[in-house]
């Protein structure tokens, strides 16, 4: 799609005189902005409403598209049951990082600006089908969904609400992985949030983990993998290594369908693989045969 | 006595690095002496002894300075003491126990029973393989699952038996493959973590060369987290963050700066416990030295380790790991807070006519109640 766009530019543009030019790949004057979004799966053109009707979700091929936090809430929870806790938690810089000419905070604001949230999780207390849980959901958009120092408090807070109030945990992760720049902090969350989750099994609480498009690195590496249940949505990228990294490590091509939620339910590594639609259903099923 | 670099290990003509060339080149005049003394007969000994002093504040000079991506690169030195070495010079009488029990036997990790001073302890280490045969064998440090499956096996059988966990951690990260994603690397490191926090004997986790993100974190959580001086432990190697952030893989030296990777700085933030000092130049340049080093800090802190209660050892280990990522400031902040609820408590358990009446609490307190009541501490969190 990249390529031919450039090709078309390079080339110099023919009058009509000349002949027709075939289909202009330039974006058309009067076509409003997002109004219309591609599939990049099944390539279709699908009108942007439809799909937002549709959960986000290709009418055609079920491709899931990525949603952000504050939308992945309106789908799951009872409708204004979500009562969010430590939004306006934020990181300190520790390790004063500097790359290029930014710098981490910059960033931050920058991201901030862009996605309307002050960090890459929210986490508060919601009712799914009337069953209380406290929630967790990943914002994919800020910072690639990266942990750093305050996704892994958030969560770390999230569970300890849980055991204190003996509710289910549901956490929705979606990520690129441990952050970058936080340097070993954010190494240390993965610790972190998995000892919290040992004291959540020993208090006998159930976590639901649902993974998502995408959930990658550090993250999948510590408490998304730790579910008492696992819940996949369809051809979500599923991982410890990214698939570039891989390709370019042992420099062969990936099999088709690497590392996708059906890939991870192939090799029982995830419980269900569950439509975005369903997903309310699955979760409160769930939650009540474990119910004590 | 200042020992001299190289007494039990040569450094031959391509072991020196790029920032080395003055060492290098005093090495290369005293080697030139030493021939014409043995052809000539002359006695240049007085001359080799002042360039030997020379050389000694040079790498004095060069090591108490070093960048962070020359760290790196000490770290990475082809002739740094690796897993084999310690397990040789270190560890009397080891057992190795092979097989993860499921898939196969990871020679990435290493897992056995052994001695270290007077104590028994499990050893899980991550083995890089020094020819090249040995490095193919154990895929140049990188673990597959199953290492991580193994390592968790016999931790789980030293628990069972009361035995100390000593982990030596030397990997670039866990190895990104087909197979090793098809056998769940992201699950096993998980596990790994989850489990290695709530284990009921003490774990040491040293850092002995590279700490390569979650390859390393894999066997690296514990009761205490040391580093050798010049390893380094980073969430991403250098190249891969330059590689991100800087689009430009060659910028590794900028990002191993701004990732804070080096012993030093992760001891100022706080985030290991301790740094084992190497000696003049380096672990590779004395061997015995630094195995040396890593035996007395691994004796030392087992014996300290080996005297709390197993239920404190682990609610110190939680606290420590619940802990990580706040400043000082925050958590001074938070003991405090957690020193005035005691208190409280002690106070109302007093009968109340016995109650002080002066409104400072902390110097009324008889220190006797004080610490009969202290509440088992609470997972401190954020205020919410």
């Amino acid at each position: 799609m990249v390529d031919m766009a450039e090709e078309v530019k390079s080339k110099p543009v023919l009058s009509k005189a000349e002949g027709w030019n075939g289909f202009s790949l330039k974006p058309r004057k009067d076509m409003p902005e997002g109004l219309w979004v591609r599939c990049p799966t099944c390539e279709h053109m699908l009108y942007k409403s439809t799909v937002e009707e549709n959960l986000n979700v290709c009418p055609e091929c079920k491709h899931h598209f990525r949603i952000e936090a504050a939308t992945r809430i309106k789908y799951l929870v009872d409708e204004g049951s979500f009562q969010e806790v430590l939004s306006d938690l934020t990181t300190e810089d520790r390790l004063g990082f500097k790359f290029r000419d930014t710098t981490y905070k910059q960033r931050l604001k920058a991201e901030e600006k862009k996605c309307g949230v002050k960090e890459a999780m929210r986490i508060g207390k919601a009712f799914i089908k009337g069953r209380g849980v406290v929630l967790a959901v990943m914002e994919p958009n800020f910072l690639m969904g990266s942990m750093g120092f305050v996704v892994g408090e958030k969560f770390c807070v999230a569970v300890d609400k849980a055991m204190e109030e003996k509710l289910p945990l549901v956490a929705v992760c979606c990520s690129g992985g441990a952050r970058m720049h936080e340097g070993v902090v954010s190494l240390g969350q993965m610790a972190k949030t998995s000892a919290v989750l040992a004291k959540l099994d020993e208090a006998r609480g159930l976590f639901i983990s649902v993974l998502t498009d995408p959930t990658t690195g550090g993250v999948t590496a510590s408490f998304a993998m730790l579910g008492d249940c696992l819940i996949a949505e369809p051809r979500a990228l599923i991982g410890f290594a990214g698939p570039r990294t891989i390709a370019e490590t042992i420099k062969v091509e990936l099999p088709e369908g690497f590392q996708t939620a059906e890939f991870m339910l192939e090799h029982g590594f995830v419980d269900m693989i569950v439509h975005r639609k369903d997903l309310r259903n699955e979760i409160a099923r769930l939650i009540d045969y474990c119910q004590k | 006595m200042v020992r001299m670099p190289g007494d039990n290990n040569k450094i031959g003509d391509g072991d020196y690095l790029d920032f080395e060339e003055k060492v290098a080149d005093l090495d290369r005049q005293m080697k030139e002496l030493r021939k014409l003394s043995s052809i000539k007969g002359i006695d240049y000994s007085a001359e080799i002894r002042r360039l030997q002093q020379e050389q000694v504040t040079e790498l004095k000079r060069i090591y108490s300075n070093l960048t962070a991506w020359q760290t790196v690169q000490v770290a990475r030195h082809p002739k740094r003491p690796l897993l084999d070495d310690y397990l040789n010079l270190m560890v009397k009488d080891f057992r190795e126990l092979h097989g993860d029990r499921c898939f196969g036997d990871d020679r990435a990790i290493i897992t056995g029973f052994g001695q270290i001073g007077r104590e028994r302890v499990l050893i899980v280490g991550q083995n890089k393989g020094r020819t090249t045969k040995n490095k193919i064998a154990c895929n140049f440090g990188c673990p597959n699952p199953e290492g991580y499956r193994k390592a968790l096996l016999k931790m789980k059988f030293a628990q069972k038996y009361n035995i100390p966990v000593v982990t030596l951690i030397d990997t670039p990260g866990a190895y990104p493959g087909i197979g090793a994603e098809e056998r769940g690397q992201a699950q096993a490191i998980a596990v790994n973590l989850l489990e290695m926090s709530s284990l009921r004997v003490p774990v040491i986790c040293i850092v002995i060369g590279e700490g390569g993100s979650g390859g390393a974190l894999g066997i690296g959580v514990g009761d205490r987290l040391a580093m050798l001086e010049f390893a380094y432990y980073s969430v991403i190697s250098p190249e891969g963050c330059a590689a991100i952030l800087w689009r430009d893989g060659s910028q590794a030296p900028d990002a191993a700066e701004a990732l804070k990777l080096t012993s030093r700085d992760l001891y100022k933030l706080g985030l290991i416990d301790a740094t084992i000092p190497e000696p003049l130049g380096g672990a590779h340049r004395n061997v015995h030295d630094t195995v040396y080093n890593v035996e007395r800090y691994i004796v030392k802190t087992l014996a300290c380790l080996k005297r709390t209660k197993t239920d404190n050892l682990l609610e110190n280990r939680y606290r420590k790991l619940r802990l990580i990522g706040t400043t000082s400031a925050e958590v001074l902040r938070r003991k405090t807070e957690a020193g005035r609820e005691r208190i409280k408590a002690a106070l109302e358990a007093v009968p109340a006519d016995r109650r002080p009446v002066e409104t400072k609490p902390r110097e009324s307190v008889p220190s006797k109640s004080k610490r009969a009541v202290t509440p088992k501490s609470k997972p401190v969190s954020a205020k919410v």
